[in-house]
């Protein structure tokens, strides 16, 4: 997108017209020729039939019928603890992932590491950062079984792929006024990450986690759908019970729960600014 | 630091000079903050429902897995690719959909152009229950729906999307510079033309950075939409895992990592060449 100045033609009969987004027109056709042909093509592999959805909207008028309103007594006591669950592996997982992404991080910073280890360092990140949480969950039940603690590895894994990004990118922009000064005085390495590079990424840091403890909640609440503890295991023996008055107590909770927590670490984050 | 206040500052006349990086109240303010972190992590492992004979298992158990995983197997590859390709096609779609449906509820949501207060507070509602269910558990619900088939997935990731992209773009409407606005209505222009001359290019290129940031997360959620069966590549990730297949598991699993940077790769060009 080039905003050039061009002079605007004197003609008699000139009409103003809206600058179009994309300038070039053999592009702007071009692209919007592929795009329409390319959606053509994806609806048409996709078998999207009309008639199921018809049948499927007096379904999902049962399904909420059933739904409406929320039935938050039945299965109070099991909601509860689910939460409880989801709020712990959080905490555990946020606390143990960010501690485990700063190494991570500082190995991923391209101007503080040497080619190996930062080869390794982002690799790690890459590989973590593309797995969906659902994934990982899957892979931890399968390993270490049912429960918190598949929770908790999955999240820690899911956070040093977040955090560790942003760590190292963070890194990549300090100043290198302090490493210089730490550098005069004759600090070796490790101390010049220590005075000079840390201090400078800390309120980041701390920033970041706030905010990975928000996702990490999300997450955790649908980890539990396979089996990796927390409120998803409830909601999931709720619709398979089709006890859908539950899943949308259940539901109606995660969305208060997630909403106050976004405040919560908005609030902490601009208190840590 | 004793070499330091015994030499020049005490020529300066102060009998000892003791430097602190932070005052009291701040310090008391850091302490408290340990202190609740400390407690709260406390809390949280003392109670924590976990087994912990699995724990000191784990790192043997992780081992297993992995090298039953080794060498992937590309022999799974026929079965892979076409589905890589209808985990792209739903992410995509569903993307498009969400941009149709999302534009009306940025519009309607935002404080600032909102035609009045019934349509706020409608747009918000579906905004926030958009965004605070995750895109499986729409998945599991549309298959419940419409029964299992990359048709659920499309509207999974659509449903998801709407909330995210309409906030975003509804943000971007009420930060917006007024002054096009008002220049329009003072010659006279209908409400359409204020919105595609004043509200429209002020919004573009927001409206863009947020659409394809969510085709990239998009990608990465439709990976596992087949796992509660809404099609896609997560289908053959839960058969394989089911069936024990671990080669096939991980070569399913390479293949997931290429398509998710493949999808980072082509938005970030994007980004590069439209912003």
């Amino acid at each position: 997108m080039n905003h050039e100045n061009q002079a605007i033609p004197l003609e008699d009969h000139y009409i103003w017209k809206k600058p179009s987004f994309i300038r070039n027109p053999w592009l702007r056709y071009g692209l919007l020729l592929v795009s329409a042909v390319y959606l053509i093509y994806a609806f048409s592999t996709l078998s999207l039939d009309i008639q199921r959805v018809m049948r499927g909207i007096p379904r999902a008028m049962q399904i909420f019928s059933s739904a409406i309103p929320p039935n938050f007594a039945a299965r109070g006591e099991l909601i509860v603890t689910g939460f409880i669950e989801s709020i712990q592996i959080t905490l555990v997982a946020t606390a143990a992932g960010v501690l485990l992404s700063i190494p991570f991080g500082f190995m991923a910073a391209k101007n503080i590491s040497i080619l190996p280890v930062y080869a390794l360092g982002r690799a790690v990140i890459i590989i973590s950062r593309s797995l969906h949480p659902i994934v990982l969950g899957v892979l931890f039940v399968k390993a270490v079984g049912f429960g918190a603690f598949a929770g908790v590895l999955t999240l820690i894994i899911y956070t040093v792929g977040f955090v560790g990004k942003l760590i190292a990118e963070a890194i990549e922009e300090i100043k290198y006024g302090q490493i210089e000064a730490i550098r005069s005085t004759g600090a070796g390495y490790f101390t010049i990450l220590v005075y000079a590079v840390f201090p400078q990424i800390m309120p980041r840091l701390i920033g970041l986690s706030m905010y990975q403890l928000d996702i990490n909640l999300r997450a955790s609440a649908v980890i539990g759908l396979v089996g990796a503890g927390g409120i998803g295991n409830t909601l999931n023996s709720a619709f398979g019970r089709y006890d859908y008055g539950t899943a949308s107590a259940i539901l109606l909770v995660m969305i208060a729960i997630i909403l106050v927590f976004e405040y919560v670490s908005g609030k902490l984050r601009r208190f840590t600014k | 630091m004793s070499s330091l206040t015994s030499g020049p500052l005490k020529e300066l006349g102060k009998e000892s000079y003791h430097w602190e990086r932070f005052t009291a109240k701040q310090r008391f303010l850091r302490f408290i903050a340990y202190l609740t972190v400390a407690v709260l992590l406390y809390w949280t492992v003392s109670s924590i429902d976990i087994y912990w004979p699995w724990v000191w298992s784990a790192p043997i158990e992780i081992q297993d897995m992995i090298s039953r995983m080794i060498p992937p197997n590309p022999g799974a590859l026929p079965e892979i690719i076409p589905a890589l390709i209808e985990t792209i096609n739903i992410a995509t779609i569903g993307t498009v959909f969400a941009v149709l449906i999302s534009l009306p509820v940025a519009y309607f949501g935002a404080s600032n152009v909102s035609p009045n207060k019934v349509m706020l507070w409608i747009a918000r509602v579906i905004i926030v229950s958009s965004r605070s269910i995750d895109t499986l558990i729409w998945a599991l619900l549309f298959v419940a729906i419409l029964g299992p088939g990359p048709m659920a997935g499309v509207f999974a990731v659509t449903f998801r999307a709407i909330g995210f992209l309409a906030k975003l773009i509804g943000e971007s409407i009420e930060e917006m510079d007024w002054g096009p606005v008002e220049a329009l209505q003072s010659s006279g222009a209908s409400k359409a033309h204020i919105i595609s001359y004043a509200i429209v290019p002020q919004v573009l290129p927001t409206f863009w950075a947020v659409t394809i940031l969510r085709w990239d997360i998009n990608i990465r959620e439709s990976t596992v939409l087949g796992m509660v069966g809404a099609g896609g590549i997560g289908m053959l990730f839960q058969v394989a895992i089911d069936l024990f297949r671990w080669r096939d598991v991980s070569m399913v699993l390479f293949s997931i990592i290429l398509v998710v940077l493949f999808g980072e790769i082509v938005t970030s060009i994007v980004r590069k060449k439209l912003i």
